[in-house]
């Protein structure tokens, strides 16, 4: 089955694996309509916890949980589950290694009319800050469906990060996710874009517009932290510069992660991401992504200047 | 109602034992959580040597009574509850905080036998407790979880989510005990940040509420009983305490909440607990 929504992928692929794995438990904090996590509630009432709006509380609770070996799922905004519960997380889940599945929820800016509140552009710097964890931002739907089955394969704890709206998917269907593996998307041998979530697809397009005239590798990086040292540096052994895609600020996020790998490789490095700003309300998700300069266009250019 | 006076006798002695392990592994000239340890004595020892179920040589062991030590900056109580109750030995409590202890400052559930989550930043654990709860009830495993709360902990938001949610879920086996002291770090709760009235919140939540005398050992046990009467509400056992009770010197004072000891009071203190 395949989805063009990660919210929606991640329900449904929660209720599938939720039928063979009778100790996934799924929390949410008043927002299952919208994390999907109402799929799963409509499927296994009993293993499905409202926690009203009480994010902290949740946290903790599916910590607790984890300890009596249920695989809980805890969702909400990234904002608020990993900005809110950032203590909960932290303290007892990610320095007990505690089994817990955290799930930010409509990322980035991709709640476009919410505004700053409600957008996260630091989700991944806070959860890839924390020892312990590992933090998953897949490129698409049928990305996602794959992350939730390694999610659940894995044992400690794990933040994957979602997008809330429609675009059509990138990466293969039924591809096995395997944590802390880089995608090659695209060979290229002048500029190598490293790209996650949404980023994916507008670097892959970008690819396509420079045909024939900078050679643009893309790889998608879904796996934020544990990075795979080894496996960027030779991506970028044959490439000039580096581009980093992401909606998400440049400070901490997929853009640090990478320099933090080639700080000793000496390659000019550009981040696309939001300048250290916060999000703002837009009457749709392109208007929001095109203000903080999250395009393709944006990404061409960019690509260009690195050539140089 | 009437414990074995024997039971009372032993389980008063083991109590003023894990005071004298406290004191022991407080030392002298480094700060320890004296004051909280102390309250809690005689609460932790009902637990770990009357009420709960639990195998030190099985510290996993699937139907067991859980304890969570929600201020956790009391952990050296907990350790000395658990190094009596065979977990690990008595001697290993000096070690506490030593680079690369098994006992740290604070629960550590990876480090230490016996530890079900790490604690201690305050205000969580009761939802921590919630979740292994609600866990054991799916599992049909028909034990308790305890959590040991301080007052002052009660001004984080967080204890007051998991009391509505308890309530809402009616977690009848959940039990928290509040350690009511009087006091927090920087003084009286009255002046600092005033919880009272503990009881009538805790009721609105949803919770029934037993009182007891902290240091009354009987008293204690007659609490943990009636805890044990299934009501359909999870059970909050209101402990009234003495800060630092045992060390004279230590008595609500405000210093020892956490103190040093000198080498005259160390000796002092461990002369009281004779």
């Amino acid at each position: 089955m395949s989805y063009t929504n990660q919210r929606v992928a991640y329900g449904n692929t929660l209720v599938e694996l939720g039928r063979e794995n009778p100790d996934i438990v799924v929390l949410d904090a008043d927002l299952g309509g919208s994390t999907m996590g109402k799929m799963f509630e409509q499927a296994y009432p009993k293993r499905h916890y409202e926690m009203g709006i009480a994010e902290a509380n949740m946290t903790s609770v599916a910590a607790g949980l984890a300890q009596t070996g249920k695989i809980p799922f805890t969702n909400s905004f990234a904002v608020f589950a990993g900005g809110r519960a950032y203590d909960q997380i932290r303290q007892t889940i990610a320095i007990g290694k505690l089994n817990v599945k955290i799930c930010g929820s409509s990322a980035g800016l991709s709640d476009f009319g919410d505004g700053a509140t409600h957008q996260s552009v630091e989700d991944m710097a806070i959860m890839r800050a924390i020892p312990n964890m590992t933090v998953l931002c897949p490129a698409d739907a049928n990305e996602t469906v794959e992350a939730v089955k390694a999610m659940v394969e894995m044992d400690g704890p794990c933040y994957i990060r979602l997008n809330r709206n429609d675009y059509p998917n990138v990466t293969e269907e039924g591809r096995k996710f395997q944590v802390g593996e880089p995608t090659l998307m695209k060979e290229g041998t002048d500029v190598a874009v490293f790209a996650t979530g949404y980023m994916v697809n507008l670097a892959m397009r970008a690819a396509e517009e420079l045909e024939g005239e900078i050679s643009v590798k893309v790889v998608n990086v879904s796996t934020i932290k544990p990075m795979n040292t080894e496996a960027i540096l030779e991506l970028v052994k044959d490439c000039k510069a580096v581009v980093t895609a992401e909606e998400h600020s440049v400070v901490g996020g997929l853009g640090s992660a990478i320099s933090e790998v080639l700080r000793k490789e000496c390659k000019p490095i550009e981040y696309v991401g939001v300048n250290d700003t916060f999000g703002c309300s837009a009457h749709n998700y392109q208007d929001v992504l095109n203000y903080h300069g999250l395009t393709k266009e944006h990404i061409v250019e960019t690509i260009r200047e690195m050539n140089r | 109602m009437g414990h074995n006076k024997e039971l009372i006798e032993d389980l008063e002695k083991k109590a003023k034992q894990l005071r004298r392990d406290v004191v022991i592994s407080i030392g002298v000239g480094v700060a320890g959580h004296i004051g909280g340890s102390n309250s809690a004595a005689d609460i932790v020892t009902a637990l770990y040597f009357y009420k709960m179920k639990h195998d030190p040589k099985n510290p996993h062991m699937e139907d067991r009574d859980r304890f969570l030590l929600s201020k956790g900056h009391v952990a050296i109580l907990q350790y000395a509850a658990l190094a009596e109750a065979g977990y690990f030995p008595v001697e290993d409590l000096k070690k506490t905080k030593d680079i690369g202890s098994y006992l740290q400052g604070h629960p550590d559930v990876i480090k230490t036998p016996g530890i079900e989550a790490g604690t201690g930043s305050l205000g969580q654990g009761l939802s921590i407790g919630l979740g292994m709860a609600l866990g054991l009830e799916t599992n049909k495993i028909d034990r308790k979880v305890y959590v040991l709360l301080g007052d002052g902990e009660l001004a984080e938001g967080q204890v007051w989510e998991a009391a509505m949610a308890a309530g809402a879920y009616k977690a009848e086996n959940l039990v928290a005990i509040v350690d009511k002291n009087n006091l927090q770090a920087q003084g009286k709760i009255v002046e600092r940040m005033d919880s009272n009235p503990i009881i009538p919140k805790w009721e609105s939540f949803g919770w029934r509420v037993i009182e007891c005398d902290g240091h009354d050992m009987e008293a204690i046990l007659t609490a943990l009983d009636a805890a044990d009467e299934k009501t359909g509400k999870p059970t909050v056992i209101i402990a009234n305490t003495v800060k630092g009770k045992g060390v004279s010197f230590a008595e609500n004072a405000v210093g020892y909440h956490n103190g040093a000891l000198t080498e005259e009071t160390y000796r002092q203190a461990l002369e009281e607990l004779e």
